[in-house]
């Protein structure tokens, strides 16, 4: 890796000062993507700014309706919390099945959902459940943050802060892993919430995306009988030796019946 | 006293307390003073010109100490490094050999291929030296399609010394026998099939430090090898012309190598020479990146075969069409995988009168491809395993059936093959009965028809393997066109106070010899386990041996150590017989002791020790003082550990997922020495083979030459979570020509489970009317696999 300045501050407005100024400030919450990025040279910051210190960032609560999720809490506590198991239980499946117990225990939601690597698990709850992301400097609506490959609404040096998740009627989360690497390379996440029901896909194409004709169809009837005909067309899915457009296509359909089926248990 | 840790004791392994506690000590570990850092550029293009390297504002750079390019490895005159084994095609002619240079000098061949040897004082400054060379290629089509490499028109990787990409093309058998059986035949299998390429992944990667020592002119390496004083014979002798005497090689603990680790590299060659260069020790580690680019891949084949069969389902004939991958220099013993590895092993377990084989062994811009667990017979067992369940199918005949009734009897051995091997011992049937039992092969439909009530494809697949390890008689080996020796080495080197060094020219990186070996020793010599220490690694205080790799440490290794104790036995018996005043035809020795026969006198092992090294009561006048004995032993023939595998796979046909829900091995290992060792080589050994069934696959993008799988992202490795719970069971027939009468346990693992996997894969898609499903079985290709068949089915 190549050499950077390293800052470990202990408040938010600390680190959003530190970003503040520099050739290219990075910040870093449990650093799964970006040490390994910085170790294959891929990226070359001039200030890495380690979250990890920063107390705002951290914990979980239960505000009214909403389970609100501190940048800094990892996969690991996501999934053995007893608030998220309460409220979002499909929620917390999801982070349990994110890498490996180590990527679990370092990985966080606010490094994950920033990143937004189109084979990452958590875009999909937070599209699904219709989530709120809030950072230092105001608040996006989760439609509005998923831009694209690796790319969200986040401007420079904005940094999230937490996510709120509105507690859902019925949900689940089924994941088909990418062989390799168990990334999502099919990743649905089916909720039915105040909002109404969404499906939002992960993995299939190169940024999370909702899949209307299923939920409109399970809005009248929220059962997989009701989606089983319903193809996803293959165009501008991803494709890569582990799986054909096609193939993800078709895992659309198998793992949104899936996902209905487990919300619906 | 030595019961619980001799011979068929579950002792438990001594090396685990360091490996367990992160005390080992591995290359990378190794403290040295004053010590230099190697970077290697390496080529991005799978083929290119170089037209120019531009060095100058890297040498520039802060910490860097010198950087070398293969126009000063030319200028050097350092050889290059060499395939140690000459395969003579059909027509007598010696394989093509093109050269193998350590570094490029004017063509890369392979994305990794060497450019550039950065030496500096520290990593990160080697590889921030390695960004500012400027190299200029001129990019060429590249050939990576094994099944297109020897089409005319194809990219020749050394067109002038290798033309057409083939190195040779040959064959074993006799083509008209064959052919004549086949116009008789009642019957005619065929299959083409593609035994896909892996990628080794040791644990540790590879890694070499290098010391030059001024004073003395001795050169000192620490090499990841499995095969110490093999790698200083090739630098030695071929490649860097240090003498042997001045040149030690250590191969200190070793994070695995599944022969990966077997070959003389060029990294480690570069190490050594340019210690001497820059004056300072060299350390390399390679990154895990470029274990994947540059470690010597395994099998790889495209294969058609057929068999020929009576109306009964007796096999008459036998006809293999091989091409094999290369890539794109020739490795250390990569000529005699794909030959003497492999088609000698194409009798399996079964009468089969007539065999031919042709091979054509083809370059490719990919890395170098050599021996790999198993090497040669799991691509041997991979075609006969999938033509005879293939039969099977075709005659609607039972598969184990059609197997037991071909198998060779038990009065045949010594069994002639027609294939030039001479099988010393077996005894089949009771192997696959066993097998059949443990995996209640008779419920299996009963299971089948659960799976389908939950909507799952459940498939039973049998593989009955054979092999050929220990390697191996030398003569033999000669004749065949090796260029060493196979013998093994061992020196049992006892202290003046009753413990024992067993110094062997195995080595173990993960086999368990530290274990194994003492447990030999215990047993036959009585010594107490905690007193005998295993050393190996180190060609300075080793005997030359041949180290380890064709499951041969124990059978060739662990006999050497048999003969040395004997010498040991027999000299005690000498002092013991002066120190009792006794003749020595009258000295039994049992339990450790020495006895008269007939009376209750006796001297502990421990005391003629004693003895031996402060000789005041002793017969120097007709016997050497010390207890100290060495002992060379060439096997008299291969030995073959043969064995059956059952597998169980569901399979869900929405997702084209397969999983391993049962897997049975019965294997005849001759004698045991560790149970549990042994357990955990053939777990690892299925673990492997499932990997290459159902996940494990280097992919080459055909068009640029890219590795693809290049990483953990895209190469799927096996994982706990792949496989179940395995059960295993041993029938013995002890070898009969070494003194333990123990065969190899190490790769046959590997070597059985992917025809096992296979064939369960088929047999659960079977219904569907599929009768192909190509390896790896990952769930895109059986869920394509499905989609055809659905697709046919529907016309
Ligand atoms: C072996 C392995 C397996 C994995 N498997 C999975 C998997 O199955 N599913 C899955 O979803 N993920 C997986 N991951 C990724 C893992 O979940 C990562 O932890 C996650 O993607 C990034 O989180 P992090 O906290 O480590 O972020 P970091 O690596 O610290 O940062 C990632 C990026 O986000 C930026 N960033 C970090 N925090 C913030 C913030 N608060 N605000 C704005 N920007 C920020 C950083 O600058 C960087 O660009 C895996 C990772 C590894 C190493």
């Amino acid at each position: 890796m190549y050499d950077f300045a390293y800052h470990r501050p202990k408040s938010l407005s600390e680190a959003v000062g530190l970003l503040k100024g520099k050739d290219e400030a990075r910040p870093m919450s449990g650093g799964m993507t970006l040490i390994p990025t910085l170790k294959q040279r891929l990226a070359r910051p001039s200030d890495v700014v380690d979250l990890g210190g920063v107390k705002e960032l951290a914990g979980i609560k239960v505000e009214g309706n909403n389970v609100v999720i501190g940048g800094m809490t990892r996969h690991a506590e996501v999934a053995t919390s007893a608030d998220v198991k309460n409220a979002i239980p499909a929620l917390a499946y999801l982070a349990g099945h994110i890498g490996d117990p180590q990527v679990r225990n370092r990985g966080t939601m606010g490094g994950s959902v920033a990143n937004n690597d189109p084979a990452a698990d958590y875009p999909a709850a937070v599209v699904a459940l219709n989530a709120t992301v809030t950072t230092n400097t105001g608040k996006h609506a989760a439609d509005s943050f998923f831009k694209g490959l690796f790319e969200t609404a986040l401007g420079e040096g904005e940094l999230i802060t937490s996510i709120s998740f509105p507690k859902a009627e019925k949900a689940a989360y089924i994941k088909f892993p990418n062989p390799a690497s168990r990334y999502a390379m099919v990743g649905v996440f089916v909720a039915k919430t105040a909002s109404g029901v969404r499906v939002a896909v992960t993995g299939a194409g190169p940024c999370v995306f909702r899949v209307k004709a299923m939920e409109d169809a399970l809005s009248k009837n929220f059962s997989s009988a009701a989606i089983k005909d319903i193809k996803i067309p293959a165009d501008g899915l991803n494709s890569d030796i582990h799986g054909s457009a096609e193939y993800r296509a078709h895992l659309v359909g198998v793992m949104a019946r899936r996902a209905v089926d487990a919300a619906n248990k | 006293m030595t019961a619980e840790t001799g011979i068929g004791a579950r002792v438990k392994r001594k090396e685990d307390q360091r490996f367990l506690t992160g005390t080992g000590r591995y290359v990378d570990d190794l403290p040295l003073a004053r010590a230099t850092y190697a970077y290697f550029l390496r080529s991005p293009h799978a083929h290119a010109k170089i037209k120019s390297i531009d060095v100058s504002a890297a040498k520039a750079m802060p910490g860097v100490v010198d950087i070398f390019t293969g126009k000063d490895i030319a200028d050097a005159k350092v050889g290059g490094l060499i395939c140690g084994w000459v395969v003579k095609d059909k027509h007598g002619e010696p394989h093509k050999a093109p050269p193998h240079p350590v570094m490029a000098l004017d063509t890369v061949r392979y994305v990794g291929d060497t450019v550039a040897m950065i030496v500096a004082n520290t990593h990160d400054e080697a590889k921030d030296a390695a960004e500012a060379i400027k190299v200029d290629y001129d990019v060429k089509p590249a050939n990576v399609d094994l099944a297109r490499a020897l089409d005319k028109g194809a990219p020749e990787v050394h067109a002038a010394e290798a033309p057409g990409n083939l190195i040779y093309d040959w064959e074993i058998g006799v083509k008209a026998d064959v052919d004549a059986a086949f116009a008789k035949a009642a019957h005619v299998t065929k299959i083409d099939i593609v035994n896909n390429r892996l990628i080794p992944n040791a644990m540790e990667p590879r890694a070499a430090a290098a010391e030059y020592d001024k004073g003395t002119g001795n050169y000192t390496l620490w090499s990841t090898s499995q095969n110490p004083h093999v790698l200083r014979l090739i630098l030695s002798a071929f490649v860097l012309g240090i003498p042997e005497h001045k040149l030690r090689v250590i191969a200190p603990d070793v994070g695995g190598g599944f022969g990966s680790k077997i070959f003389c590299y060029n990294e480690e060659t570069m190490v050594t020479w340019a210690a001497s260069r820059v004056g300072r020790p060299i350390k390399w580690t390679a990154e895990r990146s470029e274990s994947f680019m540059t470690d010597a891949h395994g099998r790889d084949h495209v294969t058609h075969a057929e068999l020929a069969l009576d109306k009964d389902g007796k096999f008459l004939a036998l006809k293999v069409e091989t091409i094999a991958n290369m890539g794109a220099y020739l490795s250390t013993f990569s000529t005699a995988v794909p030959t003497y590895l492999y088609a000698t092993l194409l009798a399996g377990q079964y009468t089969t009168p007539v065999i031919y084989a042709n091979v054509k062994a083809a370059l490719t811009h990919t890395a170098p491809v050599d021996a790999y667990r198993g090497a040669g017979r799991p691509e041997a067992t991979f075609v006969i395993e999938s033509i005879v369940s293939k039969a099977a199918k075709e005659l609607k005949m039972d598969t184990a059936d059609l197997r037991r009734k071909n198998f060779i009897p038990k009065e045949a051995f010594p069994y002639q093959t027609p294939v030039a091997l001479q099988y010393d011992s077996g005894n089949y049937p009771p192997i696959i009965d066993e097998a059949i039992k443990i995996a209640d092969y008779k419920g299996f439909e009963g299971r089948r028809a659960e799976a389908k009530s939950r909507g799952k494809l459940r498939g039973i697949g049998f593989s009955s393997y054979i092999e050929a390890c220990g390697l191996a008689p030398s003569q033999v080996i000669g004749q065949l066109g090796g260029g060493v020796g196979q013998w093994e080495s061992a020196q049992l080197k006892f202290n003046p106070t009753g413990n024992v060094q067993i110094l062997t020219g195995a080595h173990s990186h993960g086999q368990s010899h530290e274990t194994t070996f003492a447990q030999l020793i215990s047993d036959k010599l009585g010594v107490p386990f905690e007193n005998i220490e295993v050393v190996h690694g180190d060609t300075a205080t080793t005997p030359f041996g041949m180290g380890s790799y064709g499951s041969r440490s124990l059978a060739v290794g662990g006999s050497a150590i048999m003969k040395a104790a004997d010498k040991i036995i027999a000299k005690g018996r000498r002092i013991a017989a002066h120190l009792m005043e006794a003749d020595v035809a009258d000295i039994e020795f049992e339990n450790g002791t020495f006895k008269v026969k007939g009376t209750d006198k006796n001297v502990p092992l421990a005391q003629a020790v004693f003895a031996a090294y402060v000789p005041h009561n002793y017969p120097l006048h007709e016997l050497e003082p010390g207890m100290d004995e060495n002992a060379f032993y060439d096997p008299a023939n291969f030995v073959y550990p043969a064995g059956t595998q059952i597998c169980e796979v569901e399979i869900d046909p929405d997702t084209g997922v397969v999983e391993v829900v049962n897997h049975t091995a019965v294997d005849d290992f001759g004698n045991i020495i560790n149970p549990m060792i042994v357990e955990g080589q053939v777990h690892g050994g299925i673990v492997q083979g499932v990997g290459q069934a159902l996940l494990e696959n280097a992919v080459y993008d055909k068009e640029t030459g890219q590795l693809v799988s290049g990483s953990y992202m895209d190469y799927t490795m096996p994982r706990a979570d792949d496989v179940p719970s395995f059960k295993l069971g041993y029938k013995v027939t002890p070898c009969p020509h070494n003194p333990l009468g123990v065969k190899g346990c190490g790769e046959a693992g590997a070597i059985a489970a992917p025809a096992a996997v296979m064939n369960a894969v088929h047999d659960a898609l079977a219904p569907l009317g599929v009768t192909h499903v190509p390896m790896p079985a990952t769930p895109l290709s059986v869920w394509q696999t499905i989609q055809g068949a659905q697709r046919k089915a529907a016309e």
